[in-house]
């Protein structure tokens, strides 16, 4: 097929479902959220408020968007703009498969595989830190500015040991493709343990993975370290003066950077769309295993129903499942839905962390976000660095 | 395909480095020069320097300027005023102006080398292997002499910012 449609069709494909995980990534955070603090969340629209984010998709973008009298207009309106497409350009790198073959077509699972897919991303994640300045200062506020500037030192000093822990595995992989990194971790190492830059032999990645998680966090703007928009001293920082849709995009923007910075720890460190152990051990069977189970357990409690309407709902949700699970033993499907699966299981998994840690943990206080970010975190990974390039040099090759 | 790409790229170059000095507010000035930046990053991408251009991305547009639209607004800097010209600058600027332009195109014309012309896509070690290989075994002393010179630097700042203590 022709290279442009195939690219269109796959900048489509993988567009709508970023937008689509990005509103439930918040309803998912929402509900994770509500029930570390024993609550209940979103209920009221839709069965578990599944139509949650619609509905604040349709009440944001139906608010009147209001420009401030004081504030700079050109970068005030820049800003969002920035933010929003920065965040969404990442993904455009990430391989979220192999090369696959259907209906006749042989075409990677990845938008583009360009040969310093690594700095791309970082060019990017660089860049960003304008939106959030800019945001700031435009907005012509203190809190505002206070948080734009925040944000700036923050971004800036935890770029450090990210890029610098982010070159453990580009050491190992030798490549700044991240097909190519990918690849580089199929296989077995110690007979048990699958072959991913966290335990790759020479110089397994524990230690940098850790850094790189720490440091995404604060380039996320997460919590513990959220001081940008630290809404006890800040009000809401850099974004204060923001609505409707303007503010929209920050939202987008900060979610679409944790679904991407998942996606690059997944690819980088835990073996991209690789399954845990390998196919002849029946790692194939897992996904539709898994979902049979969950089959069952809907099943066994729609037959003993709590409440009334479950007697009805459960056994339909169990019958999806099923239907998923029949879905992966399918072989043409399974080619692409496999790596599909381990892809997301792992970003999951790690997004599900972002956010139980925003449920656990108290923020950073200023002075110790910077302590800890030039006093530990960048030693760190300078050691691990130095000791992962050490083990290279002597043991890879 | 190239040709046009260089031109828009060039000419948004250009155009972003008019705009750095024509600016009276510093942070518009800022934002010009990252427009200068990431233009340049295009073009050495359109000559085949991936490495390069993403280089300039992360270094210059992602780092250095941060810290020049941070400190500028860390001063909160205003618009600057324009201040009135005197006669001789009114009267003899736009002369001599054309003169030196001119004495610079003949310079350039007179003594630079005849080289080919460029071709797109004709430079192909521009990755970042060519370059690493490159760094470390051709040009490694200059390498070297380049991170000692920005290490003495920074110690230079940290002496110049620390306060003094009676």
């Amino acid at each position: 097929m022709d290279f442009f449609v195939l690219s269109v069709l796959k900048a489509l494909v993988v567009a709508g479902a970023l937008m689509t995980s990005l509103a439930y990534l918040q309803w998912v955070e929402r509900k994770v959220i509500a029930h570390i603090q024993l609550r209940l969340g979103p209920y009221r629209v839709g069965p578990h408020g599944l139509l949650q984010p619609l509905a604040d998709v349709i009440k944001l973008a139906t608010k009147e968007g209001i420009v401030p009298s004081h504030v700079n207009k050109p970068f005030y309106l820049l800003a969002p703009f920035l933010a929003v497409s920065l965040a969404l350009t990442s993904i455009a790198v990430i391989p979220f498969g192999p090369e696959i073959e259907a209906f006749g077509v042989r075409t990677y699972m990845q938008l583009t595989d360009i040969n310093i897919g690594v700095l791309f991303l970082l060019a990017i994640s660089s860049l960003s830190v304008y939106a959030v300045t800019f945001a700031g200062w435009a907005s012509n506020n203190k809190y505002s500015l206070l948080g734009g500037l925040r944000a700036a030192a923050q971004m800036i000093s935890y770029e450090l040991p990210l890029a610098i822990a982010l070159a453990g595995p580009l050491l190992i992989a030798g490549s700044l493709s991240l097909r190519e990194i990918v690849e580089a971790q199929q296989g077995v190492t110690l007979g048990i343990l699958p072959r991913w830059m966290i335990f790759q032999p020479p110089a397994p990645q524990i230690f940098g993975f850790v850094i790189f998680l720490i440091a995404a966090f604060a380039e996320t703007n997460r919590v513990p370290f959220d001081l940008p928009e630290a809404e006890n001293e800040l009000v809401a920082g850099f974004h204060t003066e923001y609505s409707s849709l303007k503010f929209a995009s920050f939202f987008m923007a900060e979610y679409a950077n944790m679904i991407t910075m998942t996606a690059i720890t997944t690819t980088l460190f835990l073996g991209g769309w690789l399954p845990l152990f390998p196919a002849e051990y029946g790692s194939n069977f897992v996904p539709s295993i898994l979902f049979a189970l969950l089959a069952a357990a809907a099943l066994y409690h729609g037959l003993h129903p709590a409440r009334r309407k479950d007697r009805f709902s459960l056994p339909v949700v169990a019958l999806l499942l099923a239907a998923a699970a029949a879905l992966f033993l399918i072989p043409i499907v399974q080619t692409f839905l496999l790596p599909l699966f381990w892809f997301l299981a792992k970003a999951g998994a790690l997004m599900f962390l972002f956010i139980w840690v925003r449920g656990t943990m108290p923020r950073f206080r200023y002075d110790q976000l910077m302590s800890f970010a030039w006093k530990f975190m960048f030693p760190a990974a300078a050691v691990n660095l130095f000791a992962s390039a050490l083990l290279v040099a002597l043991f890879a090759r | 395909m190239d040709v046009p790409l260089f031109l828009i790229f060039a000419a948004i170059a250009v155009a972003c480095g008019v705009n750095v000095v024509v600016q009276r507010h510093p942070i518009t000035s800022a934002i010009s020069l990252i427009g200068v930046m990431g233009s340049l990053a295009a073009l050495y991408l359109l000559l085949g320097g991936e490495f390069i251009a993403a280089v300039q991305v992360v270094v210059y547009a992602g780092a250095i300027m941060v810290l020049f639209v941070f400190v500028i607004m860390l001063l909160n800097a205003g618009a600057e005023g324009r201040s009135g010209r005197s006669w001789p600058v009114r009267l003899l600027g736009i002369p001599f102006l054309v003169l030196l332009l001119g004495l610079l195109s003949f310079v350039v014309q007179a003594y630079a080398p005849k080289t080919d012309r460029v071709v797109f896509g004709a430079f192909t070690s521009g990755g970042p292997r060519d370059i690493g290989k490159l760094l470390f075994t051709e040009y490694l002393l200059p390498f070297e002499l380049t991170s000692v010179l920005i290490l003495i630097a920074i110690a230079g700042a940290v002496v110049l910012a620390r306060k003094e203590i009676d």
